[in-house]
């Protein structure tokens, strides 16, 4: 099992190699001028030419990357051109604020989903059932910044109950956390429903039902145990795009996260900014991503078994 | 040789009159198909029912921000331009938006994850950890990356959202190929010396048709989403084009003493985006009958 | 008393409503019905059977004749939707099955009637280690503490011949034959009365086959248990059984003694199933398989659903249902031929 997480923590390697260098690459086409995201519109061509020439901006493309991830093996992620910070101390400003969104709508996700797509399952072709789906099917085709809008038109303008920005406290996450949460909702209903319907079929449950066990046992401790499986892969999911991708979200509501300034930074062409967020964000979704692989072998013993002999 | 095509075509008839009869019976699906319809005609015919320069673009300052009334159903916007007719018209764009975006995706992805899939090998690693690359960054973040990479406008976001549209449709596409690739009919097909072009194309992909034109559906409707949001935080269609996100993003300003802006433009994306998931849906039912439900 | 003694954990008032007999199931005129919007499978139609206790009552007859599904309505356990019990009176041990509270059922299901399944490979849940599995049945009827409930395990572990100490074990670690194993530890984990077993072996090696039938014979004694087996084996019945029902598209069409069955037998059908094994003694001869398919359960014809293939059949088996005649007081056949007392199968000429 330990062998098995190391060797996955070291291919978090390539993959970080990988994205790195696409970034780059992407971002070396960027129309934008870096020195004069750094200097401002007033500089002359001279001092923009002495930025670029001292910055390592006219060097080629393989240059550059050489450099660059030498300098992280230094721990030196770069500055911004924008206002001299250091990558590293911008990206752990804004990273906590995301990590509590994106904690906090995985919860929320959570708790309304997983009742939901079991009673579904458990209920299939009934009203519940339909009720269920059309639900999913509009939360589905909800864009999730337009729910923020209206969101915040009910609870901050309308009733005045809630703040509608910033990041103070419990009660301007309620919000925010709402609008990704139940933006998740419905794929991780239909997740659980569709996972539950098949564990439904199987003949253990029968064989639980014949030892006299009760229905609603069956189903948590029995058929669920079993449904887990796509239901947390689903979370992770969920988990690593809002560990990036909560942009919209965190536009609407002005939220500090690391998506919001990560679209700041491109639209300034702050090129180290956008690399070394993107490389960070890359490592996270990766550390994620391998939590998920580690769970499945605690809810699953044939995967576990699996991950020894490998 | 004559007849065999004609019994070729028959059995071709037959089938899609097979997923139509299947089709029909899901109602929700016939709603979807009605309503898109419906919204296609519109988009397409939007020209004619509304004039760019006067009814679309032109401001009337005077009827600025009206309520929802008898005249402007859905209201008028903060250049008192009528929202019905700006909504209406944007239908062009989000339509035109999601399916040619998912069109170039599946042009490029089809091919990749069908060779993928076929050949396997050294191609497919690499091809897959390609894919797998672009799935750990979050797809709205490199659309936006690429966005501003190209700049924007119309065509720049189409190709940026075709972008994050490969990866899926290659995995689909792959491992459908992969499963029909083992089966026996494609065996005799190898046995007997057929070309490797011809075996993908005339007995391979057909039979991984249906997943991908299913995956496909769906896409479109996340990609009309993805859009609005690029819109809505500038990096989409830039104003005064009446897209759905460029109206929302219009409607922030306005959120407290107008908030008919912001409603109507997200419940035209809401209602386009269900009918084509509810197509989507009714298409998986009648493809394949076994993965109903 | 046995039935007494095991007081589950919720008071269910079962002793006021228990019938006193001495029989350990009765069933009269099950039907049992599979409803879906474009169809109706009529899998059970109208069988009775019963059996006395402490015997082993042979379930016999091809796939799809509805043995699982009337012994699944004998615990109240047809899944419905789509499965529905139409009519007939089920009794366990004299308690009305149809007529219990589902908190009243989950008492019954476990410690008075229990049942080992086909497939030993997906009827144990590969989640939860096998000590959990046979654990949980203890828990649920006794009122014991969880080290006393491992106590027990380790104890039926050992009874079905499994190493104690691998309680804490995933069905995927066992062999088909252990996983089968665990399943009887599981029915018999609450001592019950009634046992149903639904091809114990048919998923299982021949080698392994003759074990796990010795030991169901063995506890069975042990434990004064009465068994309702169902098998296409006809060389199991013969070894394990006491009184023999064949089904066929869901009816029983001849019910007897082992002895009359075997050495008697009546049905055609019957005889069919007896014509189709290899005789060790007369290696020459072929095989004579019955001719032509079971009619589909969702479409059976008006008459006796046997007749398409049977070699007596006349008009009349075609246009009218069979009748039930009866040859001793224990033995039954449902065939109309019978209407003309001259009337023999082959097999007993």
């Amino acid at each position: 099992m330990l062998k098995y997480v190391i060797k996955r923590i070291l291919m978090i390697i390539p993959v970080v190699l990988a994205v790195s260098f696409i970034v780059f690459f992407i971002m070396d086409f960027v129309p934008s001028d870096p020195a004069v995201t750094a200097l401002g519109d007033g500089a002359t061509e001279e001092q923009l030419e002495y930025y670029r020439e001292t910055h390592g901006l006219n060097d080629p493309l393989v240059v550059r990357y050489v450099r660059y991830m030498g300098g992280i093996l230094h721990g030196d992620m770069g500055t911004s051109y924008a206002n001299n910070q250091q990558v590293w101390d911008l990206f752990f400003a804004k990273f906590p604020n995301t990590l509590r969104l994106a904690v906090a709508s995985v919860v929320v996700t959570v708790v309304l989903s997983i009742p939901l797509g079991v009673i579904a399952a458990v209920k299939e072709n009934t009203w519940v059932d339909t009720v269920c789906s059309t639900l999913s099917f509009i939360g589905l085709a909800m864009p999730n910044f337009w729910l923020g809008l209206l969101l915040i038109m009910l609870f901050a303008v309308n009733l005045g109950l809630l703040p509608s920005t910033g990041a103070d406290g419990f009660a301007s996450l309620i919000l925010p956390a709402i609008t990704c949460g139940t933006g998740n909702m419905a794929a991780l209903t239909r997740i659980t429903r569709s996972s539950m319907l098949d564990v439904l079929k199987q003949d253990y449950l029968r064989t639980a039902r014949a030892k006299g066990q009760s229905e609603s046992k069956i189903i948590t401790h029995h058929a669920f145990k079993n449904a887990q499986i796509p239901v947390v892969t689903q979370i992770g999911i969920q988990m690593s795009t809002l560990i990036g991708g909560a942009v919209l979200t965190e536009r609407v509501f002005a939220w500090p996260g690391v998506g919001a300034f990560l679209v700041d930074s491109i639209q300034k062409s702050d090129f180290e900014v956008v690399t070394g967020f993107v490389i960070m964000l890359a490592i996270f979704v990766s550390i994620v991503l391998l939590i998920v692989d580690v769970l499945y072998a605690f809810m699953d013993p044939r995967i576990k078994a699996q991950y020894a002999r490998s | 040789m004559n007849s065999s095509n004609e019994v070729k075509s028959s059995v071709k008839q037959n089938r899609a009159l097979e997923v139509w009869k299947q089709y029909r019976r899901n109602k929700g699906a016939m709603i979807g198909l009605v309503i898109l319809i419906i919204l296609i005609l519109i988009a397409v015919f939007a020209d004619v029912i509304w004039d760019y320069e006067t009814d679309i673009t032109a401001m009337q300052v005077g009827d600025r921000l009206l309520k929802p009334c008898l005249e402007h159903p859905f209201g008028t916007d903060n250049y008192g331009r009528d929202m019905l007719a700006r909504i209406g018209y944007g239908t062009r764009y989000s339509l035109s938006i999601g399916f040619v975006s998912v069109l170039m995706g599946v042009i490029i992805g089809v091919p990749l994850g069908a060779l993928s899939g076929y050949i396997g090998g050294r191609f497919d690693t690499i091809l897959m950890r390609l894919v797998d690359t672009f799935t750990i960054i979050p797809s709205l973040l490199m659309t936006i990356i690429l966005v501003s990479v190209l700049g924007t406008n119309l065509l720049n976001l189409m190709i940026a959202l075709s972008i994050s549209t490969i990866p899926v449709i290659t995995r689909i596409t792959r491992a459908s190929v992969m499963v029909t690739r083992n089966s026996d009919y494609i065996e005799s097909a190898r046995a007997i010396g057929a070309p490797v072009h011809t075996i993908l194309l005339k007995h391979v992909l057909p039979n991984c048709f249906s997943p991908i034109l299913v995956q496909a559906t769906l896409r479109v409707g996340t990609s009309i989403i993805s859009a609005a949001g690029l819109s809505y935080i500038g990096l989409g269609v830039p104003l005064p084009t009446p897209e759905w996100g460029a109206l929302l993003s219009a409607s922030k300003s306005f959120i407290i003493n107008a908030q008919h802006m912001c409603l109507f433009p997200g419940l035209a994306i809401m209602i386009t985006v269900m009918v084509i998931n509810l197509v989507g849906d009714g298409l998986r039912g009648a493809l394949d009958p076994k993965l109903k439900r | 008393m046995k039935l007494n003694g095991k007081n589950g954990k919720s008071d269910t008032n079962l002793e006021q409503i228990r019938e006193k007999t001495d029989l350990a199931v009765s069933v009269e005129n099950l039907v049992v019905h599979y409803e879906t919007s474009s169809e109706t499978v009529e899998a059970v139609n109208s069988i009775s059977f019963s059996l006395k206790k402490k015997r082993t009552l042979g379930l016999v007859g091809e796939t799809g004749a509805g043995k699982t599904t009337a012994m699944l309505a004998l615990m109240n356990m047809v899944p419905n939707p789509p499965g529905r019990i139409i009519e007939g009176e089920i009794r366990v041990n004299g308690l009305d099955m149809r007529k219990l509270t589902p908190a009243q059922l989950q008492h019954v299901r476990g410690s008075e009637i229990a049942m080992i399944f086909q497939d030993p490979m997906t009827s144990l849940n590969p989640v939860l280690t096998i000590g959990e599995q046979i654990g949980e049945s203890i828990l649920l009827h006794r009122n014991i503490s969880k080290a006393e409930a491992l106590k027990e395990t380790q104890k039926l572990l050992e009874r079905v011949g499994i190493d104690p100490e691998r309680y804490g074990e995933y069905p995927h670690q066992f062999s088909g034959g252990m996983r089968q194993r665990v399943g009887i530890a599981i029915a018999l984990a609450c001592n019950p009365s009634v046992l149903i077993a639904d091809e114990p072996t048919s998923a299982l090696d021949v080698t392994i086959q003759a074990q796990i039938l010795q030991m169901m014979r063995k506890l069975k004694e042990e434990n004064d248990t009465s068994m309702i087996l169902i098998t296409h084996d006809l060389g199991v019945v013969a070894e394990m059984c006491d009184d023999v029902a064949v089904m066929y598209a869901g009816h029983i069409v001849e019910y007897g003694t082992l002895e009359e069955v075997f050495n008697k037998t009546k049905h055609p059908y019957t005889e069919g199933l007896f014509n189709s094994l290899p005789n060790i003694n007369n290696r020459v001869e072929k095989l004579q398989p019955i001719q032509g398919l079971m009619p589909d359960p969702a479409n059976l014809p008006k008459g006796c659903a046997f007749a398409e293939r049977c070699p007596y059949a006349s008009e009349a088996c075609r246009e009218n249902p069979p009748e039930t005649h009866s040859f001793s007081d224990t033995h039954l056949a449902a065939c109309t031929a019978y209407q003309d007392p001259d009337f023999r199968i082959g097999r007993n000429k």
